[in-house]
């Protein structure tokens, strides 16, 4: 199963899909990140892959990583099938310089707070992220914690609350309230 | 007329909103962040027409403090006991979902006896979590004597735990390579006892099902269709009440689960009655499972014998210099996983608990990621109490049963 995944894949997007391995057990294929919506789209879609859920998102800085070389971030996103059973893992990576990816916030419900998560601890950017804003550290907070340069020591002072207002605005609107 | 998008302004005049057709004002009303029924510190923003909910926003991180992060300045061992404040209601689970993580990473095989004491006290902490969020999930609906059933026994378990391991919720009784301790003296028939009361204390809480007033709070309330659950990345009791039969345990079995008998009891519509009942069934599951486990455990060692993990006897240490030098490489070093990357997964009490582990080879984890299976019930939150009542609210927040040590790491 596990080799079919990067054929098909392959077959469909050709040289968008650049290589897989297998760690511990489960596949990971590494894709370029212009297409990742597209290509997770198509494994959500297509009635071989069907992978209807997102299990995590993983964001990663490698600043630190021994003998690194290559783009500074990656982003493993973790999916399975509830239906064929299987899991597959896609990872991109992202450069500094340009650290916009698309977003896949249409595709999986939690991918907006998975993406809103991987934002503010690692500092991605999702194009096309309806409301991409911090969720697990304060609104005032400055600088993305799990990356490498943010040292562990490092306090800030945060005191005023959110007020939530531009998400209800938001939300009120889709739900046919007008202000 | 003043902007409601300014916080000044939406507490003093707020009800800015207008509904299109009505023209009725909203109310909006904070419901948290700390707040009795919230367990927790959450908060969930609702704009109220009358008492209904129409729309809701919710916020996290409240309880944030850096757990990934603190993860990667400590060892592998160090951060067990961190893993113990995630879910902190079922404290062992974490432990066994790190352990089996690193063990995977380092290619180490527990002895049969550890891996069925880990079984035994995973199932026990199933128990003692689907307990305490039925029990409590039952005294926001206005139960508050169901409450007596399930947290009396509650305690007695706690009592066989703090014997076991010296600590009622925080156990940190796994360790890479097994467990901390062999089980006491006894133990056996301690638990026996407790089961029974268990056993006892559920089948007198399943008369809630003639009880007409929790019928109506429960049923037909917040349903979460299956294609939405799915769509949230839902996993564990929550999946399964919106009838999913989908459990780790059966099929993506680990430890000695492929030995055991049990049954994986699947909701049909996923309303609340629904995700309070699969809960109560698995509670039953749990208890056979655990009898089958006393039955089968069997003698030998707790922990293996592998130098990178376990520390050599007292007689190695004092008396050769590689057992010396084990000793100190393991103190001051640590175990050090060769460079990779895992996803390990386990069936926590709440759904898939999954660790993400970097090693760069160090002592240190380079990154871990922790996938808390209710950050994903708690991302659904606000759909399923849009149209309903405030009450419907909070009892729908208990059955999704969020754990903010773990929603927020």
């Amino acid at each position: 199963m596990s080799l079919d995944i990067f054929q098909l894949l392959k077959t469909r997007f050709g040289d968008q899909i650049l290589e897989s391995q297998i760690r511990f057990g489960q596949t990971e294929i590494e894709v370029s990140p212009e297409s990742i919506a597209q290509i997770i789209e198509h494994l959500l879609t297509s009635p071989e892959t069907q992978m209807n859920q997102l299990l995590d998102l993983v964001a990663i800085d490698y600043l630190q990583y021994p003998n690194w070389h290559g783009p500074r971030f990656s982003i493993v996103y973790l999916l399975r099938s509830l239906i064929s059973k299987c899991r597959v893992n896609i990872r991109i990576r992202v450069a500094e310089e340009s650290i916009s990816v698309p977003s896949i916030s249409k595709l999986y419900k939690n991918a907006n707070w998975l993406e809103r998560e991987a934002f503010d601890q690692v500092g991605i950017r999702f194009l096309g992220h309806p409301n991409l804003k911090r969720i697990l550290n304060h609104h005032e907070f400055i600088g993305h914690p799990l990356r490498k340069d943010y040292p562990i020591t490092r306090r800030q002072w945060l005191s005023e609350n959110e007020s939530l207002m531009d998400e209800m605005a938001m939300r009120l609107k889709e739900k046919g309230y007008t202000l | 007329m003043t902007n409601p998008l300014n916080p000044e302004n939406y507490e003093a005049t707020g009800l800015e909103f207008q509904a299109e057709n009505t023209q009725s004002n909203l109310t909006f009303v904070n419901l948290g962040p700390s707040h009795p029924a919230t367990h927790g510190t959450l908060r969930a923003l609702c704009a109220l027409e009358g008492e209904t909910i129409v729309a809701a926003v919710t916020e996290i991180g409240y309880l944030h403090r850096g757990f990934e992060k603190d993860a990667e300045v400590h060892t592998y061992q160090q951060v067990i006991p961190y893993t113990d404040r995630l879910n902190y209601v079922s404290a062992i689970m974490n432990n066994v979902g790190w352990c089996k993580a690193i063990e995977r990473m380092l290619e180490i095989t527990i002895p049969p006896r550890a891996v069925y004491i880990r079984v035994l006290t995973s199932e026990l902490n199933r128990i003692i979590d689907h307990l305490v969020c039925v029990g409590a999930n039952l005294v926001d609906i206005g139960g508050l004597s169901n409450f007596w059933y399930t947290f009396n026994v509650r305690e007695k378990v706690y009592d066989i735990l703090e014997k076991l391991c010296g600590a009622r919720l925080t156990s940190s009784y796994m360790r890479l390579g097994g467990v901390a301790h062999d089980l006491y003296e006894g133990f056996e028939n301690d638990l026996k006892v407790v089961l029974k009361e268990i056993w006892q204390s559920v089948k007198q809480f399943s008369k809630l099902n003639n009880n007409k007033i929790f019928l109506n709070r429960t049923r037909n309330i917040c349903v979460v269709p299956k294609e939405m659950a799915i769509a949230y990345g839902w996993t564990g009791p929550t999946l399964r009440a919106s009838g999913i039969n989908y459990d780790l345990r059966k099929e993506e079995p680990y430890y000695c689960y492929p030995d055991l008998e049990f049954e994986v009891p699947v909701g049909t519509i996923g309303d609340i009655y629904d995700r309070i009942f699969v809960r109560m069934l698995e509670i039953e599951e749990s208890i056979h499972m655990i009898e089958q486990l006393l039955k089968k455990i069997p003698t030998g060692p707790v922990f293996t014998e592998d130098k990178r993990v376990a520390l050599p006897p007292k007689t190695q240490t004092y008396g050769n210099i590689e057992g010396l030098m084990n000793h100190f490489k393991l103190i001051i070093h640590g175990v050090c996983p060769d460079q990779g990357e895992i996803y390990d997964v386990t069936e926590s009490a709440n759904g898939e608990l999954g660790f993400y582990v970097i090693s760069d080879g160090g002592k240190n984890p380079y990154r871990v990621k922790c996938r808390p299976p209710c950050f994903m019930n708690f991302a659904a939150y606000h759909e399923m109490i849009e149209g309903h009542l405030i009450a419907d609210a909070i009892a729908n927040l208990g059955s999704i049963n969020i754990i903010a040590g773990e929603l927020d790491r």
